[in-house]
């Protein structure tokens, strides 16, 4: 079996993000970057699967500028056994993103991606739904558990899925996409041994022309801005104030 | 100055079971601002099983046809059936734009819709302009701290518009003619296929549809604490519950009461925020609240640097308060 893991670079979720002055982009001076933390449980759920099936195969990939490669490392720190980058210094959206990694699975037919459920510096929660349908493959989306077919089923996936009116399990053929919401599993710390190991493991490199693949991106970002924060208010001493102010004040109550 | 041509739009409409979903309103709502603003028309598309009363509830926005495509193998929202009817219906009606509210539902099904289109897609969108002969989206990202203002090229866009930046449009007089679409379940995918659904508490409203959300964070012990305290107060309040990540992940409550980055976006009118500390991650679902209050032991939580009112107090003792004398008014 051989499970496609992609994994994007993105400002680390604890760092506080601060805008270039005009606008164009974001001030990446001091910023720590990590593996988007959606796709590190992505990872790290198709290596519980590899523990629990034996021979499986983890291809890690990142699309993105040459720094890409510290993640992949770390990709393959985890326990992944081999990487590739697609070198892309220009911005891209999800289906382009879409397009590339699909040429990537038409190269190394896998039998299942699993991928973040979204970047969490877009937020924009599309590639895998795109990928899914480029590929005319199934789909299951913000998965909490999978169960992966063994007795019965083996050709298929069961996936508790988590919506807004609650959990959902549905079943998917493989091969299919699958994208991880955050209660799939607690992603592993990379040990010592582990970035040895990964020292010695391959690290590939390709481009999108090299994949046959035109990254031209259809959404184009004009500018960024702070959003408007909001304002502390006043601190009430009593319960018999905050309804008060609830009340009279605000009216919301 | 040149203008755009006029819009041919297609909202998505979202049900629960037969049963309209409110927030699909705000998609309706921009889809009849940027036909005012262009020219142009919109359909609604309802998919489903039994979806009659869904039609009904959307009869009287003015959408040029109300697209119903009832069968029984679109029983649940399957994303790879969903996306085929919705692709093919798109072509059919030559949509220049396709657009729904954001949730789960639309975030699973529009890019792959947008995808079989290859089109370009935006989520979570809060303004569309018109600029020159094309148009101008705002969306949020990095968990809500940054808009972004974005331009879609291609000659299908698709989007998904947040709930709260689009307030529900004014009925419009003549009913919207029903329009059957045909479903040849033979040609559908299925490679997909629903299971089960766990079944949800009844009784309240959802925290996305509701006028006050009163919502609890890890100082609520266990499952007993939250429903007496923080369901006991949305009941007296006539309001939704809603939770921090952190009592999700410790299974005190379940995951559709998460708000946040990766839960839910709620605009309430109050948003009583109860024992939570107020991380990006959660503030990033509370952004568009009228009123924030907040109630935590710590006087340097930061959830209160973005509260309207603020009371330091344990919710141990403040919240039972709170219930007694709200109850008694
Ligand atoms: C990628 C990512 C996405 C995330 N998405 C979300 C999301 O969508 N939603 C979300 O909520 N979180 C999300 N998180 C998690 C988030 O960072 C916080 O960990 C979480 O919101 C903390 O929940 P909390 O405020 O309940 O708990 P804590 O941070 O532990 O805060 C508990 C608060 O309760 C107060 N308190 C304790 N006891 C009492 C008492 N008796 N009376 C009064 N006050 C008391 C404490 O002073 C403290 O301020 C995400 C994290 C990541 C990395
Ligand atoms: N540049 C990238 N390199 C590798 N994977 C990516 C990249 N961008 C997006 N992805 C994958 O697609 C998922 C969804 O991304 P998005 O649609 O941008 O929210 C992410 O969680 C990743 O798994």
């Amino acid at each position: 079996m051989k499970i496609l893991v992609p994994l994007k670079r993105v400002p680390d979720p604890d760092t506080k993000i601060r805008l270039k002055a005009d606008g164009s982009g974001i001030d990446a001076d001091g910023v720590k970057f990590s593996i988007n933390p959606f796709d590190a449980i992505a990872l790290e759920e198709a290596l519980q699967q590899r523990d629990q099936i034996g021979a499986v195969e983890i291809l890690v990939v990142s699309i993105g500028p040459a720094d890409c490669q510290e993640q992949l490392r770390a990709g393959m720190a985890m326990g992944a056994d081999r990487a590739l980058l697609v070198r892309h210094d220009a911005e891209l959206d999800s289906l382009a993103i879409a397009k590339i990694l699909e040429a990537i699975y038409r190269r190394e037919q896998p039998d299942l991606v699993l991928m973040g459920k979204q970047a969490i510096d877009d937020d924009s929660n599309q590639a895998g739904q795109m990928l899914a349908a480029l590929l005319g493959i199934g789909q299951a989306t913000f998965i909490s558990k999978l169960g992966l077919g063994g007795g019965e089923n083996p050709s298929k996936a069961t996936c508790c899925r988590e919506t807004d009116a609650g959990l959902e399990t549905i079943e998917v053929t493989l091969p299919a996409i699958l994208t991880a919401d955050l209660r799939l599993n607690e992603p592993r710390y990379v040990t010592a041994l582990g970035i040895m190991k990964a020292k010695k493991k391959p690290l590939e490199e390709t481009t999108a022309g090299e994949l046959g693949v035109d990254p031209a991106p259809r959404t184009r970002v004009l500018k960024l801005a702070a959003a408007p924060g909001r304002k502390a208010g006043v601190r009430v001493k009593t319960v018999d104030e905050l309804i008060q102010k609830l009340r009279d004040e605000a009216r919301v109550i | 100055m040149n203008s755009p041509n006029p819009q041919n739009v297609l909202v998505i409409a979202e049900h629960d079971e037969g049963q309209l979903k409110l927030t699909t309103l705000a998609a309706v709502a921009c889809a009849k601002q940027i036909c005012a603003d262009t020219g142009g028309s919109f359909d609604i598309l309802i998919l489903g099983e039994s979806i009659g009363p869904v039609a009904e509830a959307l009869q009287d926005y003015g959408a040029a046809d109300l697209l119903v495509g009832d069968h029984a193998a679109l029983k649940h929202p399957l994303a790879d059936k969903y996306a085929q009817v919705i692709a093919e219906q798109a072509k059919a009606r030559g949509a220049t734009m396709l657009l729904a509210t954001a949730s789960t539902f639309s975030k699973d099904i529009l890019p792959r819709v947008a995808a079989l289109l290859d089109a370009g897609m935006l989520g979570d969108v809060t303004a569309v302009a018109p600029e020159g002969d094309d148009f101008t989206f705002h969306r949020v990202m990095y968990a809500g701290n940054v808009i972004a203002t974005v331009t879609l090229a291609g000659p299908v866009k698709v989007f998904t518009v947040r709930a709260a930046a689009f307030s529900a449009p004014e009925k419009a007089g003549a009913g919207s003619p029903i329009v059957s679409v045909e479903v040849g379940p033979e040609s559908l995918p299925h490679q997909m296929e629903f299971v089960s659904r766990e079944e949800r508490p009844a009784g309240r409203p959802d925290s996305t549809e509701a006028r006050i959300v009163v919502s609890g964070g890890r100082a609520f012990k266990n499952a007993e604490d939250f429903e007496k305290l923080v369901g006991g107060l949305a009941d007296v309040l006539g309001g939704a519950v809603g939770s921090s990540r952190a009592l999700v992940d410790s299974g005190i409550t379940p995951n559709s009461l998460q708000i946040g980055q990766t839960g839910k976006v709620v605009a309430p009118e109050l948003y009583l925020g109860l024992g939570i500390s107020g991380a990006i991650q959660h503030l990033a679902g509370i952004k568009d609240a009228k009123i924030v209050a907040a109630v935590n032991q710590d006087p340097e939580a930061p959830i209160f640097e973005v509260a309207d009112y603020g009371l330091v107090g344990d919710v141990y003792q403040v919240v039972p308060e709170l219930i007694q004398k709200l109850k008694k008014a």
